[in-house]
């Protein structure tokens, strides 16, 4: 081998620590580009007993809430595409909305206590149907058309539906609470599956 | 992997980049400020990220990374009371490598250095060193060459020395 083959070889041979250290390096890097407002949306996993589900919030408060039937990938590339690319991963910074979904999902909290962003809602009837909907109870279900009646107006059940089905925020504002007339729960954006399980989690719905 | 969207969340692009950035900034200005680099780089990447060029990624956080680096000579330079105390680059010598080897590349002049870096730290091609130094690829090809030659002359040197 001649010298400069050898002094290639050598140049080339890779850090051993080096990966280690830069995911150490980009997590620190995360959380401070969040804590300080450098990157407009912060986002973090929850670890639950139904799959990994996924929160994002920007500095106004909490923007979305990701259901495990969501691959994190696509939660991220649709606030991307829909809020803005600025996002990092900052589990610290998210820690109160992280440990509030946790306490929920292991049965250990009935309400949330955190600030919202309610930019990904559209206004006008959306708006107030999800609003009349974040102020349902734990264990307490309604209809859709009674929570269009009290987004003002009874008639609108359907809209009412789409309004649900469009909720940036599941969970947080439990949509999952609104089921159909007859008592079946009816459809989720995270699968009826899904729904029936935090029905049964509020002890609303038996079997 | 080169096909990162201008749209793509900013964590993903910190994920792909972050090993190739740190191993390039150690080579230029040493393991302990290589972190402060490092942040300062991904924050510059952060708040121009709208000016990506989508097209080679690498290319471009590495021309920022480059550019940290410089800031970091010019402020160590003008900090170095007396001057020589201070060593131009710091010694870039992660242990596990070839420590020796690695200062002397810290000895070339600044474009050989940062040409062989980025080709072997941050293990680029080529085409990507030309488009993070705003070179053409033949220059690139004749920086790292030449940065070679004289490692070789080095290593040749101290081997007749020993």
């Amino acid at each position: 081998m001649s010298p400069r083959d050898e002094i290639e070889r050598l140049l080339s041979v890779p850090e051993r620590s080096v990966d280690a250290d830069a995911a150490d390096a980009a997590r620190r890097f995360a959380e401070r580009a969040a804590s300080q407002g450098a990157a407009e949306i912060s986002y973090a996993t929850v670890d639950t007993p139904v799959g990994i589900a996924s929160v994002a919030a920007t500095s106004r408060g909490v923007l979305s809430v990701g259901l495990p039937s969501e691959a994190v990938d696509d939660f991220l590339d649709s606030l991307a595409e829909r809020v803005s690319p600025s996002i990092v991963e900052a589990p610290v910074t998210l820690d109160v909305a992280r440990r509030e979904l946790d306490e929920y999902f292991s049965g250990r909290r009935q309400t949330f206590d955190l600030p919202l962003d309610w930019s990904l809602v559209p206004g006008g009837f959306y708006r107030r149907v999800l609003n009349a909907t974040s102020k349902l109870p734990f264990g307490i279900t309604m209809t859709y058309g009674e929570i269009a009646a009290q987004a003002g107006n009874a008639r609108a059940h359907r809209a009412a539906g789409t309004a649900l089905g469009s909720n940036p925020l599941p969970i947080v504002v439990p949509c999952h609470r609104i089921i159909r007339s007859g008592g079946d729960p009816g459809n989720y954006g995270g699968g009826p599956e899904l729904k029936k399980w935090l029905l049964r989690l509020e002890g609303s719905l038996d079997d | 992997m080169e096909s990162v969207a201008s749209r793509d969340p900013f964590q993903r692009f910190l994920d792909e980049h972050r090993a190739p950035v740190l191993a390039f900034l150690r080579a230029m200005v040493g393991p302990v400020d290589a972190d402060d680099c490092f942040q300062e780089t991904f924050m510059a990447a952060l708040r121009n990220y709208e000016s990506l060029d989508a097209a080679n990624p690498r290319a471009w956080v590495m021309t920022i990374a480059r550019n940290k680096a410089i800031d970091h000579h010019r402020a160590r330079a003008r900090r170095a009371i007396p001057k020589a105390d201070v060593p131009e680059v710091a010694a870039p010598a992660p242990a596990e490598r070839d420590p020796e080897l690695w200062a002397a590349v810290g000895e070339l002049p600044d474009k050989q250095r940062t040409a062989v870096a980025l080709r072997f730290a941050a293990d680029l091609r080529y085409r990507e060193v030309a488009a993070a130094m705003d070179t053409s690829e033949e220059a690139a090809r004749r920086n790292v060459h030449e940065g070679l030659r004289k490692l070789r002359e080095t290593v040749l040197r101290e081997e007749r020395a020993a």
